[in-house]
């Protein structure tokens, strides 16, 4: 596309954007034969789960877009959340084939107004997804983030990959491969089944919300201005008096405890959880992807980058139920997967700001100095700060 | 600590430490060849352990001419010739389960990674490295090579794990009340020959020497007049031939699985680490090490089978908590 | 000295720095065939830098850089040391895993035959180094490790040399011994562009010598002249 490239930033992002939806309208309008109501139910749940994504791309951003955190391990504390939320909303476990720890659900309707076991237990589940991913993102950071960036990376998948064995091999602790199932929805009981749909979206783009305006918030105060200046130059940062170690473990546990919550809402919107769904893939490299398609570093960015990926995703699945040929029929999965991980390559190459390049967020004092002189350094200011980490 | 771990484990647990050392050599051959890249340009490679996948394959492919058909269970052959139809190739050699064939698509397949290795460097990396892009951008990138070189061997070859040869394996006896199989004895003799190679070129080439004062110190390098990118072009192709012949050697020991190279990146990753990165004999003895502690501690009775890759993990990160630098001291 | 007039190596207003700092504002310089030359001035004044601009390892804003007539401004290094250009920077300058005799055959990598001969001659330059050739350079004492520095720096015959502060962080005894050496290796007829913090002793060896001062010439001229200059004696040389 070289007519694009001229002009990146103001095209790429919009056009993209745009086909993406196209698509996901034009695709099962066609399928369903133009059944509006059809179409319909299938975008809640797409935006849903593009809510819920987009909440670990945010924890991502946070760690690896603001402070060069680099977390390999998504999958981690995306696995710990959602089966801590689980096992805090779910009743004790009960007859044959189903085992595991926990099940607080019914002992927190505590409060007596508002037919609170409709909201409480979740609430309480996603605070301990939070805190237990945040837990072990502090154990982790404590071994292993002293040390050189990409070594965090390979422990991030080491724990991602031995808790995965736990989920797998512990059949005490959740279940095991049988996963759980009829993990309670948040207010289930509020609205007949047919229309709970545009409220788990509700709630799901709700948390994504609170989730962006939280970080921006903490991004823009002091704090947040020390992990951007630590992303562009740790030693200069360094140099400056700043505890380093302190502020990237911050941004770590902080980031974890997003995904933390994203794995809780995952499970209150998914209702049930297995092993076979937490894969390397799945719940590490498609937050990458999408980070890093919408622009590490920027919020929005993020978002935007859940939502095409996604759409990519949820577009190529429609095509299945396409009449293909058995050769492409059977490789439909593989295919995408190719796509994916060459699509990375091709970002980190070709626009390696992603979408929505990052926004320099410096004080206006500075930003003045900068426009006064003529001649700017070579390459604008957003690509050097996302192409030089 | 190790060294009493690994004396009782040899009293005690003989057969596992057997086998250990005989995985141990496979991961030390993938271990060496990633602390190389490691050293060398200086990052983690992430798509080591899918690299290792290809390449069995690829050696599958020219022995079996066999790719996965249009519908899951039935098989194409692709290839009009193979290395099957040289004449004796597959007739057994002594008591191992392959003939000869085996180690002409082993070094083909050596050929072939290699290659592919260097076409990635020159496509990818190279130009990461033009544009100075930090360590973890060539880490995310090789993560994205990961990923697709993985589902390309599923779209190729499909997801049924696969063998070379379906022969039944012999049993050899050796000294010390040893018994092993005669495939088993081949692996480890031939990791060992081509560890030994690996070790000549490194130490007595010139190419090799600078490849070593590359992981030493780059600047220096290129000051002293050493020309960078050939040595990266090689490093790459070193690395290939051993990813290959540790990836036939791994799926002659286990079996095919397009799964397994992404779960190979932790013992590979521990392996290297705890030998010092960018430390060619620390790696070895890192995979030996790795691969004696897995297969030792999966038959502790408390322990399920399952865990056999997280121990790589816990190894890791003892190792990063202890010594970070590594057993054998870093060359970074 | 068999010093003639021929410049080996100039620059012309040189301008660099790292990234978007400037850190020369443009430096001219010029050394003739067989000529050692200092270039002494405060911390921060550039000295390193204008080596490192010298040799591609930074991105030369504007200016250039000419070795032998011939402009190689933003050459990479490999082509420079074909031309006989050879840089000891100040640190880091051995490699330190592998031995000295092969961090003195990195030294000749572009050199496709007579490596043999030519690292015995550089032994007999420095017999402490012959002695010890099989040991990892790892173990070495500071004063031998910049010896092979600039050892591996010789190994092509360049015609001329870059020094980088060759005496920082050495005692007295083994600055003389290494100046000394410098000096053997200059009579032999290498030009040498010496940088120094050590701006007497420098001055004492050169012929001539440069003043730098915030990236930029601040004066020049017989090294003899500089020790006497009130100014530089009053700025530099603690007199």
């Amino acid at each position: 596309m070289p007519r694009f490239r001229a002009k990146p930033s103001s095209f790429i992002a919009p056009a993209t954007v745009a086909l993406v939806t196209a698509l996901l309208i034009a695709i099962p309008f066609e399928r369903s034969n133009g059944d509006t109501s059809g179409v319909i139910s299938f975008l809640v749940s797409f935006l849903t789960f593009v809510a819920i994504y987009a909440i670990f791309t945010l924890g991502l951003n946070v760690q690896w877009g603001y402070s060069g955190v680099f977390n390999f391990g998504v999958l981690g504390f995306f696995m710990l959340g959602a089966y801590t939320a689980a096992i805090v909303t779910k009743e004790p476990a009960s007859g044959s084939f189903t085992d595991y720890i926990g099940g607080f659900g019914g002992d927190l309707n505590l409060l007596p107004w508002l037919s609170s076991e409709q909201w409480l237990p979740h609430l309480v589940g996603l605070a301990a997804a939070a805190g237990v991913a945040g837990l072990v993102a502090l154990l982790l950071s404590v071994t292993a983030l002293r040390l050189r960036d990409d070594y965090l990376a390979i422990a991030t998948i080491g724990v991602a990959e031995v808790l995965r064995r736990v989920v797998i091999e512990e059949t005490w602790l959740v279940n095991g491969t049988r996963g759980l199932t009829g993990i309670p929805r948040p207010l289930g009981g509020l609205v007949g089944s047919t229309d709970y749909k545009y409220l788990l979206l509700a709630i799901c783009g709700g948390f994504l919300v609170l989730t962006y305006f939280l970080i921006e918030r903490a991004i823009r105060s002091p704090w947040g201005r020390v992990l951007m200046a630590l992303r562009e130059d740790e030693m200069a940062t360094e140099a400056s008096g700043k505890n380093v170690f302190a502020f990237k473990m911050q941004s770590f546990v902080m980031g974890a405890a997003i995904m933390g919550a994203g794995g809780a809402i995952y499970a209150y919107a998914s209702s049930s959880l297995t092993p076979e769904v937490f894969t390397h893939f799945f719940a590490t490299f498609l937050f990458w992807a999408m980070l890093i398609l919408g622009g590490s570093g920027n919020n929005r960015g993020a978002i935007v980058g859940a939502y095409v990926l996604w759409g990519f995703w949820t577009i190529t699945l429609q095509f299945q139920s396409y009449d293909l040929p058995d050769l492409l029929q059977t490789r439909m999965p593989y295919i995408r997967e190719l796509v994916l991980g060459g699509l990375i390559v091709a970002v980190l190459l070709l626009r390696p700001a992603g979408l929505l390049p990052q926004r320099r967020q410096v004080s206006i004092w500075v930003e003045r100095q900068l426009r006064r002189r003529p001649a700017a350094p070579a390459g604008s200011p957003t690509e050097g700060a996302s192409s030089n980490r | 600590m190790i060294l009493l771990f690994l004396i009782w484990a040899v009293i005690d647990r003989r057969d596992a430490v057997v086998i250990g050392v005989v995985e141990g050599s496979i991961l030390a051959l993938g271990a060496v060849g990633l602390t190389l890249v490691y050293g060398v340009l200086k990052f983690a490679h992430f798509a080591h352990g899918d690299s290792m996948m290809l390449s069995a394959y690829c050696a599958f492919l020219l022995l079996s001419g066999v790719v996965s058909g249009s519908r899951p269970g039935v098989d194409a052959e692709v290839l009009p010739i193979t290395v099957s139809d040289l004449p004796g190739a597959t007739t057994e050699v002594w008591k191992f389960s392959f003939g000869y064939g085996l180690l002409v698509a082993m070094a083909l397949s050596a050929l072939v990674t290699s290659g592919i290795l260097v076409v990635l460097d020159r496509l990818v990396y190279r130009r990461l490295r033009q544009r100075k892009s930090g360590i973890v951008i060539f880490s995310i990138a090789s993560l994205g090579l990961a990923i697709a070189i993985r589902s390309l061997v599923l779209m190729v070859w499909g997801p049924t794990p696969r063998k070379y040869t379906t022969t039944v394996r012999e049993n050899i006896d050796l000294p010390f009340d040893i018994t092993i199989l005669a495939d088993q004895l081949f692996i480890l003799a031939a990791a060992i020959t081509v560890t030994v190679l690996a070790y000549i070129l490194l130490f007595r080439t010139k190419l090799g020497k600078a490849m070593r004062a590359m992981a030493d110190n780059p600047e220096l390098a290129l000051i002293s007049g050493i020309r960078t990118e050939l040595v990266i072009a090689l490093t790459w192709a070193l690395a290939g031939g051993l990813v290959a012949v540790a990836g036939v050697l791994l799926a002659l020991q286990a079996q095919l699985d397009p799964q397994l190279g992404f779960v190979l990146l932790l013992p590979l990753f521990a392996a290297a680490i705890l030998g010092g990165v960018g430390n060619p004999q620390g790696a070895f003895f890192g995979g030996m090490i790795v691969g004696i502690v897995q297969a030792v501690v999966v038959t502790f009775d408390f322990l399920s089978p399952g865990y056999k890759f997280s121990v790589a993990f816990v190894i890791l990160i003892l190792i990063l908590l202890i010594r970070p630098r590594g057993l054998f001291g870093a060359r970074l | 000295m068999s010093v003639d007039s021929t410049v080996v190596l100039e620059t012309r207003e040189l301008v660099t720095g790292y990234g978007e700092l400037e850190i020369l504002h443009g430096v001219s310089v010029s050394v003739c065939s067989g000529e050692m030359v200092a270039v002494i001035g405060p911390n921060g004044a550039g000295k390193s830098t204008l080596l490192k601009g010298i040799f591609g390892l930074l991105p030369v804003q504007s200016g250039a850089v000419l070795l032998g007539g011939a402009d190689v401004t933003g050459k990479p290094p490999d082509r420079l040391v074909q031309n006989g250009l050879s840089y000891v920077p100040q640190v880091e300058n051995v490699f330190p895993s592998l031995t000295i005799q092969e961090n003195l055959e990195m030294g000749a990598f572009i050199r496709r035959n007579g490596v043999r001969e030519r690292i015995d001659e550089v032994f007999r330059l420095f017999p402490d180094l012959a002695k010890r050739k099989g040991e990892n350079t790892g173990k070495l004492s500071g004063g031998q490790r910049q010896m092979l520095a600039l050892a591996r720096g010789l190994m092509l015959d360049p015609k001329i040399l870059l020094l980088d502060e060759p005496s920082a962080g050495l005692s007295p005894k083994l600055v003389s011994a290494i100046f000394e050496r410098i000096n053997v290796v200059n009579k032999a007829g290498t030009a040498v562009l010496l940088v120094e913090q050590n701006a007497r002793e420098a001055l004492s060896l050169c012929r001539r010598g440069y003043v730098l001062a915030m990236g930029r010439n601040r004066l020049e001229g017989e090294a003899s002249n500089l020790l006497n200059n009130e100014e530089v004696g009053r700025l530099y040389l603690g007199a």
